[in-house]
């Protein structure tokens, strides 16, 4: 399993106060990764480090290369990030979203071919099953189609890597699922490589291949969900007693059931 | 910015006309709108010359009375009313995405209070440099605008720091115009007039000295378009589509300072303009820069010139500061605005 993504030894500190110590992380290329952790621990700060949203400290590679020796656009090209509960204009349609995908394509002055630039919206709208909606507001959609929506925008920059903080939060168990398979077919499919910051272990069970804990700004552990992901983990962790079953589908599940 | 409602594309979704005709019919009507401001500038006032003699002196410009009005008072204040009204509508306009604040206009960077303080200390404490307010306007609003942006700067450029910097400054510079006027009571009249804002007397040297920012500007902003886009999605966002933000925010704030600051050091503290115009023309074409900025342009010159020629005639021969009816016109409208959107 190479790795698409390296971090080695990364801070990552805001106005002064260290969020993330010593942090050494690989994103497996064409794999879904979960991050997973308790609120506050730096799992988003560490996903807004590695998209360069967020400065830092020590060293971050993109297939071997300083991702600080990229310009903005080409970095975008590389990597697309879908922050969580992002904002819009209401007034926006999907298809004026999906567009905004094409940003990191144009040349200065928004330049660019846009015969070309209209191909990738269709196909992004077209993976997303959003071609039908594309005239819709986003502010009309339900928040699944939302989700969808900007996760259509995502694609329409081409990223080898999509970065997705919390991207089930305030979506209900069946959209919920819909977009986590959504995400894994599009790893499946197109081999794009999923980076995503979740809090439904469940959901990182079922679809990461590779996972990431994280506590208190560093690494506890990493690697295969099924082997990582553990009562004894849940109790180490978040300070909760998890108990096992086996689903229908033979995947395991834990359920919280007590506070330690 | 979410959840507002943006009743003009809104409404044309829901009877079912194409956005592409929306936005040509908005920025159509606008077009007519600002032809006809320029039309009534030229034409009304205190003689009144039929649209056939103006496009006879246009085409043949002779040395009759009626030639010289429209040549050397009429044709330059009605071009200096335009591009004022375009430059402070694009500086609103392009401020309000930099910002992420609808209600975000060019009183927030500080070129109200500092074009104000320096026309008021040349108007009161050097009477004899009357001539040149203008440049030295300009250069107080650049001064504020800049002193803004260092006090707001902490490891990059926070919109909210910027607007409470912006307040902070313009109550100091406030404070100093208030002082002036007070000790020297004798003297404010010519002030008074320059807080309110006016075009009277305006000629061609000051469409000389409007003329190359306003191009300036709107090359700029227009260039800008896409850019302000994708800020309105946030910082966050616009970061990971490619936008270096810091810098983009600098640069848009530093063309909506030209752009306002050239045309405040011309006609004085003109109010509501940069807020009001950007604000209408958003509601009515949408969001997107690439049609709003040239929307917002066009009923920016609409807007003054109306104004002004209503100024000019609605007491006449008594010629009122086209600021009055600028605020008298825009602060109910704000308000209707506001009852709509909060």
């Amino acid at each position: 399993m190479s790795a698409i993504i390296s971090a080695e030894h990364v801070d990552i500190g805001i106005d002064g106060k260290t969020i993330v110590k010593d942090l050494s992380l690989a994103i497996p290329e064409g794999k879904v990764t979960a991050i997973i952790g308790p609120n506050g621990c730096g799992k988003s700060t560490t996903l807004k480090a590695i998209s360069r949203i967020m400065p830092y400290s020590g060293s971050i590679t993109f297939k071997g290369r300083d991702i600080k020796s990229f310009s903005h656009r080409e970095f975008a090209r590389c990597l697309a990030i879908l922050t969580q509960s992002p904002q819009a204009p209401a007034d926006l349609t999907v298809s004026d979203l999906v567009e905004m995908g094409r940003f990191p394509h144009r040349g200065f002055l928004g330049r660019g071919s846009s015969s070309e630039d209209q191909k990738h919206v269709e196909w992004a709208l077209a993976q997303t099953n959003m071609s039908g909606m594309r005239h819709r507001l986003l502010s009309t959609l339900s928040g699944g189609e939302r989700q969808r929506a900007w996760i259509a925008m995502a694609l329409a920059q081409r990223p080898e890597v999509l970065f997705l903080d919390e991207p089930t939060t305030y979506l209900d168990i069946c959209h919920q699922l819909e977009i986590m398979q959504l995400l894994a077919r599009l790893n499946k499919e197109l081999g794009l490589t999923v980076v995503m910051v979740v809090h439904e272990l469940n959901h990182a069970i079922q679809f990461a291949d590779f996972v990431a804990v994280i506590k208190a700004g560093s690494m506890v552990t990493s690697g295969v969900p099924k082997e990582v992901i553990t009562g004894r983990l849940l109790a180490d962790v978040f300070g909760v007693q998890a108990d096992e079953f086996i689903c229908s589908n033979g995947q395991r599940a834990l359920v919280p059931v007590d506070l330690i | 910015m979410e959840n507002k409602h943006y009743d003009g594309t809104e409404a044309a979704a829901r009877m079912g006309i194409p956005r592409s005709l929306w936005r040509a019919g908005v920025i159509g009507l606008f077009l007519l709108a600002a032809c006809c401001g320029v039309f009534f500038s030229l034409t009304k006032g205190a003689s009144t010359i039929t649209f056939n003699e103006i496009i006879e002196i246009l085409l043949h410009p002779g040395t009759d009375p009626q030639s010289q009005i429209i040549w050397n008072i009429r044709m330059p204040r009605t071009i200096v009313a335009a591009l004022v009204g375009v430059n402070l509508s694009l500086a609103g306009a392009i401020l309000q995405a930099v910002m992420r604040n609808p209600l975000a206009d060019p009183h927030i960077i500080g070129i109200s209070s500092g074009a104000g303080l320096a026309g008021v200390v040349i108007m009161i404490l050097f009477p004899a440099l009357e001539y040149l307010i203008t440049p030295v306007a300009f250069v107080g609003a650049m001064v504020a605008a800049v002193c803004i942006y260092i006090l707001a700067w902490k490891n990059g450029i926070k919109p909210v720091r910027i607007i409470l910097a912006g307040v902070a400054v313009s109550a100091f510079l406030s404070a100093g115009i208030s002082g002036l006027m007070i000790f020297y009571s004798d003297r404010v009249h010519g002030a008074l007039m320059w807080m309110v804002g006016g075009l009277a007397a305006r000629s061609w040297p000051h469409v000389h000295i409007i003329l190359p920012y306003a191009v300036l500007g709107l090359v700029l902003a227009l260039a800008g378009a896409a850019y302000l886009n994708v800020l309105q999605l946030g910082d966050e966002m616009a970061r990971g589509l490619g936008v270096n933000v810091e810098i983009t925010r600098i640069v848009m704030t530093a063309v909506a300072a030209l752009l306002a600051a050239s045309a405040v050091s011309v006609v004085g503290l003109l109010g509501f303009v940069g807020l009001i115009v950007p604000h209408a023309a958003r509601l009515l074409i949408g969001s997107d820069y690439r049609y709003l900025l040239p929307a917002a342009g066009l009923l920016g010159i609409a807007t003054v010139t109306l104004s002004d020629t209503f100024a000019r005639v609605i007491f006449a021969p008594v010629e009122l500061p086209v600021g009055i009816i600028m605020a008298f016109l825009g602060a109910p409208f704000f308000l209707f605005l506001l009852r709509r959107e909060i």
